[in-house]
């Protein structure tokens, strides 16, 4: 304590010097709104700096996390815009005060397994039938086509893929319109067939292959892949290569697509039959 | 020491009025500002204890920033030049020490010893007060420049200022 005061008592003359010259500047900065911004912007500066840093260290750690972020993002937009929503048209004089109902519903979820090299293909997702999914919905991944629900259990549902030889996929040509039959060929994971367009349709190898949303599963307009081939084949259709645009080998998030009309319209079509 | 006091009280407010409302509103060339409120702090006595001499620089520097709305400023270069002093008496002091009942003004200790005292002060102070004043080191030269020219100019007016003062004391 002694030695501490004679220390203080023979520096007094430094030590109250640092002392009024920091009062002077915390004054100067205090009331010089030149010299506020002046030290505000260095130190934002200077801590800037490594705060972007160590942000930037920081993402990747959390990128698992951002990615799963930004697929349930992504569904809950996709469920906001109109195209999912189908227009009922108004024939009758009474207003209906809903223009738009709701028809596809979108929902996210991971694989958690998946294969594509045997001949039937089956994905398995990690959401079942208490997050929402049933059989009969489809499953696409960024808008392209992945498969359908098939067996779904409390907490998981498979999928057959596109890959599968069973799977049987209502599609047609972007820019006019054929529709044909979609189906794996068994071979090449990229590669589908395209059956039943007729021969008078106007194709070309680089057009567009979609869904036609006739089968009650997809909505219209989901991408399947490209013309990569075209081959005349006896009788009146081609049979069409087409390059998936989904890279079966490389999915990770799913959205599920559950159509809400579909058990109306499959009982309509039920009295015809 | 006490009998001192009405005269330093006396030259304090002169030194502030003639500073704040003659020489800060003179700008040379848009370069030189003399300063020559602090010949307060050049002429106050050898015996002054150190710590009063910290407090009144810094009161000296905080009246001149009041009048002229820069807060601060002025009080860490009049304190700065209040702390070195002690340290440039001391090397700069004459073979035989300083006299007691002196001051260190002109006409005791001779015109090469007050240039010396006064110009390492008045350059300390000024070099203070413009990099201060900027607050930033881009364009250093441009401001050493400015430091260079106004202590120039606030040393001749000091030495000038040496000579009323002496004939004033004589009285």
């Amino acid at each position: 304590m002694r030695s501490l005061l004679n220390f203080l008592l023979r520096m007094h003359f430094l030590l109250l010097f640092i002392l009024i010259e920091i009062l002077s500047f915390s004054l100067l900065v205090n009331n010089n709104n030149f010299h506020k911004a002046k030290l505000v912007n260095f130190s934002r500066q200077f801590a800037g700096n490594f705060h972007t840093k160590s942000a930037n260290l920081k993402q990747y750690f959390s990128l698992t996390k951002e990615n799963q972020r930004l697929a349930e993002e992504n569904n809950r937009l996709l469920n906001i815009i109109e195209s999912t929503y189908k227009s009922d048209e108004i024939f009758f004089r009474s207003v209906n005060d809903t223009i738009l109902n709701q028809r596809y519903r979108y929902t996210s979820a991971r694989i958690i397994n998946n294969s594509i090299n045997k001949k039937h293909n089956f994905l398995t997702l990690n959401k079942g039938s208490q997050q929402g999914i049933f059989p009969e919905m489809a499953a696409i991944s960024d808008g392209n086509i992945v498969g359908v629900v098939k067996g779904v259990s409390s907490n998981y549902s498979t999928v057959i893929s596109v890959l599968n030889l069973d799977l049987r996929i209502s599609s047609k040509i972007k820019k006019n319109g054929y529709f044909g039959s979609l189906s794996w060929d068994g071979k090449d994971y990229q590669s589908a067939t395209l059956s039943e367009i007729p021969l008078h349709a106007d194709i070309q190898i680089g057009d567009t292959i979609i869904t036609s949303g006739f089968s009650s599963i997809f909505p219209e307009g989901i991408f399947i892949g490209f013309i990569s081939e075209i081959e005349e084949k006896g009788g009146s259709f081609y049979e069409i290569k087409v390059k998936l645009s989904t890279d079966f080998k490389s999915l990770d998030n799913v959205s599920i697509i559950g159509n809400l009309l579909q058990t109306e319209k499959l009982e309509l079509e039920k009295q015809i039959n | 020491m006490i009998k001192l006091f009405p005269r330093y009280l006396i030259s304090f407010t002169f030194l502030v009025f003639l500073q704040v409302f003659i020489l800060n509103n003179i700008q040379l060339s848009g370069y030189i500002n003399p300063y020559i409120y602090v010949l307060f702090i050049l002429a106050l006595p050898f015996e002054t204890p150190n710590w009063a001499l910290l407090i009144l620089a810094f009161i000296l520097g905080l009246t001149v920033d009041l009048f002229s709305s820069t807060i601060g400023m002025h009080c860490s270069a009049t304190v700065f030049m209040a702390f070195i002093r002690p340290y440039v008496l001391k090397v700069i002091s004459p073979r035989d020490g300083y006299e007691s009942e002196t001051l260190p003004r002109l006409k005791y200790y001779g015109a090469s010893w007050f240039i010396k005292y006064s110009a390492i002060l008045i350059f300390a102070h000024h070099f203070v007060l413009f990099y201060v004043e900027v607050f930033r080191l881009s364009n250093f030269f441009t401001t050493f420049t400015r430091v260079v020219l106004s202590s120039i100019f606030t040393i001749i007016l000091v030495l000038i200022s040496q000579y009323f003062y002496g004939k004033e004391i004589r009285r």
